[in-house]
């Protein structure tokens, strides 16, 4: 398709909206809902996350130079991202001047494309998986199975979620959402040639997962993978793991296939040093990581014979066109803002219908895949889906302000919107509270409202939209007096000079 | 010093028993307090709400009260207001206003101070001669606790109060769920954060639940309310200005 040029160019796109996991079916309240019902769901995040919680506070405590850790991680991807184009062509050259190959993909569609070839070329109908959000986010797996490759997700977890048909609910613990009795019953159900008399002890489960990895990676001929850092001088990648199923999948087969967003460049090897130790602290709640598999493109005699570099868009150059917004392409995917967000350890991860989940997930979905897109597009309600009471940002290793990047994207949302009942009101309120002589004409209006309180100066139900609140929360009545009619008041004088009274006798 | 009160839209409507005793408390510690007539509400539901346009009229108005240099500091008994009026003044009148509003946004948000910072930062006093005899637990607001960093400014404050049975609360420092159209938009997510805040509230067996804002003690105290607890809340100011001859007759306690 040709297009005439006629000035300059639009804005970056967005990811598309029907390949990949940008977007929920709902919007968030009504996902929400399900999700606060589900008891054992409930018990199961709770626990988790205020165990993961925990360790992590532990770990970062005995940094005694935390904080300039984070400034410092913050510091080097603002960097990169403010020279991403130079950064992303130095480290193209590097990739291939080592013997790798790179494919640029605007898109999911394109990187599921690309991939999908390069596994078919090789007349592989299995591929092995290492953990990987980028992969997620675009579909991967998915697109594979429709041109009939089955793609082995090998990280536990991710082992678990897929056996299970189910999707993840968490970054870097997407079956955070089940206990290790449905863990058990999904592998006695899923898992070809499984030990029937099958326990649920954590180290039965993980070994039962094991052998049938194991078989896996001895035939794999192709695995694909995601980055955790790209290095732009060097034309290294990096991946950190826990479990070397991983550097399995690295090292094994002939071809590997890295798909990586373009904003997980850091410029140069040394700044490695800064997030290998903020990643496995903010995440896991590790000192470090058992296992960090670095590579350079191919090396004869050692590893992947060929190896292939799919650089990922997919809406990232839009969120950096934001001035605000942009601030989230520095994250780390550590998932600390999961782990002590109170909505997400109510809500789980699938309520916000996206790969990227909680604080994070919310101002990175909308800004990836947009959120206005669709008629009531299920993206616009993720700013929303949070108290801003800021516990994300006081973890976050890279310093991005979660709290105010959601009220700018609430802010872009409303100025996008049309004229809404909520709209009117917040005009009428703005245009009531901007004067006071109209602000207290307000208030003895709103003294009617004593009528609603009953005997006991409750009020238990009010009309929509406070109806909400009264769902579950009482309201003291409006009091007779409001404090600056007191302060007017003689009464109110009287209190006021009998406190200086007290002050000048320091009777206090 | 010259202390103006900012009562905030919520203090001065409905919750009056806290600036009461925000006001009365400053004066007894030698401060001439002032209510500057003009003003109304920081903005900060309308920015928080996405709506920052709406907000400037808001911003204007609270520069016009409080950056005149005959004040010396604004002092409001809301940790949340003041985070906006720190935190949000500037954005808003650099977005939508002018470069001398963004001036005066900066000047009045400058010298404007949370009651449990003013106390123990300017003032110096942890002290205050209160008297409060009653089982209490305190309840850290989220934007006192990691907007203004207050710490453990109100505690230390608590601690010096005569008859007072201070006890801890557990996981104190998670938010409650009010979080302001939060708590009518993600309705059901807001109550659910509320119930583990309640259930730690009642384990402590206190008669209060303290805090340093009206809205989440609004908040707190309608679930209380409604589930017929027994247990009430009362704002800091209200017990840091209750002492033995004047024991503040009724702290907002709805039961």
């Amino acid at each position: 398709m040709s297009r005439a040029f006629l000035g300059l160019p639009g804005p970056p796109p967005r990811a598309p909206r029907d390949t990949g996991y940008l977007r929920g079916q709902r919007p968030f309240p009504s996902a929400a809902h399900a999700a606060l019902e589900d008891s054992q769901q409930r018990r199961n995040l709770g626990k988790a996350t205020g165990t993961i919680r925990d360790k992590r506070a532990r770990m970062v405590e005995e940094v005694p130079d935390w904080e300039r850790l984070r400034s410092a991680g913050a510091a080097i991807k603002a960097d990169a991202l403010a020279r991403l184009p130079e950064l992303l062509e130095r480290f193209e050259s590097a990739v291939t001047e080592r013997g790798g190959v790179v494919h640029w993909a605007r898109d999911a569609v394109e990187a599921n494309e690309i991939v999908t070839r390069l596994v078919a070329d090789r007349g592989a109908d299995e591929v092995l998986k290492v953990k990987s959000m980028a992969t997620q986010e675009i579909g991967l797996n998915e697109h594979l199975a429709a041109e009939g490759i089955s793609a082995v997700e090998t990280d536990l977890a991710e082992l678990i979620v897929q056996l299970g048909g189910d999707r993840p609910s968490h970054i870097l613990v997407p079956a955070i959402h089940r206990n290790r009795a449905e863990i058990r019953d999904i592998f006695l159900r899923e898992m070809p040639g499984v030990d029937p008399d099958l326990d649920d002890d954590p180290r039965s489960l993980a070994e039962q997962a094991r052998k049938y990895l194991r078989a896996k990676f001895m035939d794999a001929r192709v695995a694909v993978s995601g980055a955790n850092f790209g290095i732009a001088d060097t034309g290294t990648l990096s991946v950190v793991e826990s479990e070397g199923n991983g550097r399995m999948c690295l090292t094994m087969p002939e071809t590997l296939v890295t798909v990586m967003g373009i904003e997980k460049l850091v410029p140069s090897f040394a700044d490695l040093e800064v997030f290998l130790q903020l990643l496995p602290r903010s995440s896991t709640g590790e000192r470090m990581n058992p296992y960090t598999s670095m590579w350079t493109g191919v090396t004869a005699g050692d590893g992947p014979r060929e190896f292939h570099l799919v650089l990922l868009d997919n809406g990232r150059s839009a969120t950096l066109a934001d001035g605000v917004g942009r601030e989230a392409l520095r994250c780390i995917r550590c998932s600390a803002c999961l782990n002590v967000c109170p909505v997400y350890e109510r809500t789980g991860g699938k309520a916000y219908g996206s790969t990227y989940p909680g604080p994070i997930g919310a101002v990175l979905t909308p800004q990836l895949a947009g959120m206005h897109e669709t008629r009531d597009d299920p993206n616009a309600s993720l700013p929303y889906a949070s108290s801003l009471c800021g516990a994300c940002y006081d973890v976050c290793p890279v310093k991005i302000d979660i709290p105010s990047l959601l009220v700018e994207l609430r802010h872009q949302h409303v100025e996008r919107s049309r004229y809404t009942a909520e709209a009117a009101m917040m005009r009428a309120a703005s245009l009531a509270m901007s004067s006071a002589t109209r602000f207290t004409k307000a208030q003895r209006a709103s003294r009617l409202g004593r009528v609603l309180g009953g005997s006991d100066g409750r009020i238990t139900a009010l009309p929509p939209p406070f109806a909400a609140w009264t769902s579950a929360r009482d309201l003291p009545v409006p009091p007779r007096e409001t404090f600056r009619e007191w302060w007017e008041s003689e009464q109110g004088r009287a209190a006021m000079a009998r406190a200086r009274r007290e002050a000048e006798r320091g009777e206090w | 010093m010259r202390v103006a009160l900012f009562a905030t839209c919520l203090g001065d409507s409905l919750f009056p028993e806290a600036v009461k005793a925000t006001a009365i408390l400053l004066t007894r510690l030698g401060q001439e307090v002032v209510f500057p007539p003009g003003q109304t509400c920081c903005g900060q539901m309308h920015v928080n709400t996405g709506y920052q346009a709406d907000a400037l009229p808001l911003v204007r108005n609270y520069a016009a009260d409080f950056a005149d240099e005959s004040i010396d500091a604004v002092v409001a008994p809301s940790g949340s207001c003041v985070g906006s009026v720190r935190h949000q003044h500037g954005t808003v009148a650099e977005h939508h206003g002018t470069p001398a509003l963004r001036e005066r946004a900066g000047r009045a948000g400058g010298k404007t101070y949370e009651l449990a910072e003013f106390l123990v930062d300017v003032l110096g006093v942890t002290d205050v001669g209160a008297y409060f005899p009653h089982r209490v637990t305190y309840h850290p607001t989220c934007h006192s606790l990691r907007m203004l960093r207050v710490g453990d400014k109100p505690l230390r404050l608590l601690r010096q109060v005569r008859a007072l049975d201070l006890v801890t609360l557990p996981e104190a420092e998670q938010c409650c769920g009010f979080g302001g159209t939060f708590a009518l938009k993600n309705s059901e997510t807001s109550t659910a954060m509320l119930a583990d805040k309640m259930r730690n509230i009642t384990a402590t067996d206190a008669e209060f639940c303290c805090a340093g804002d009206s809205s989440c003690l609004m908040h707190i105290g309608g679930g209380l309310s409604r589930l017929r607890t027994g247990v009430g809340t009362v704002h800091l100011a209200q017990i840091l200005a209750s002492t033995e001859q004047h024991v503040l007759a009724e702290p907002e306690v709805i039961v």
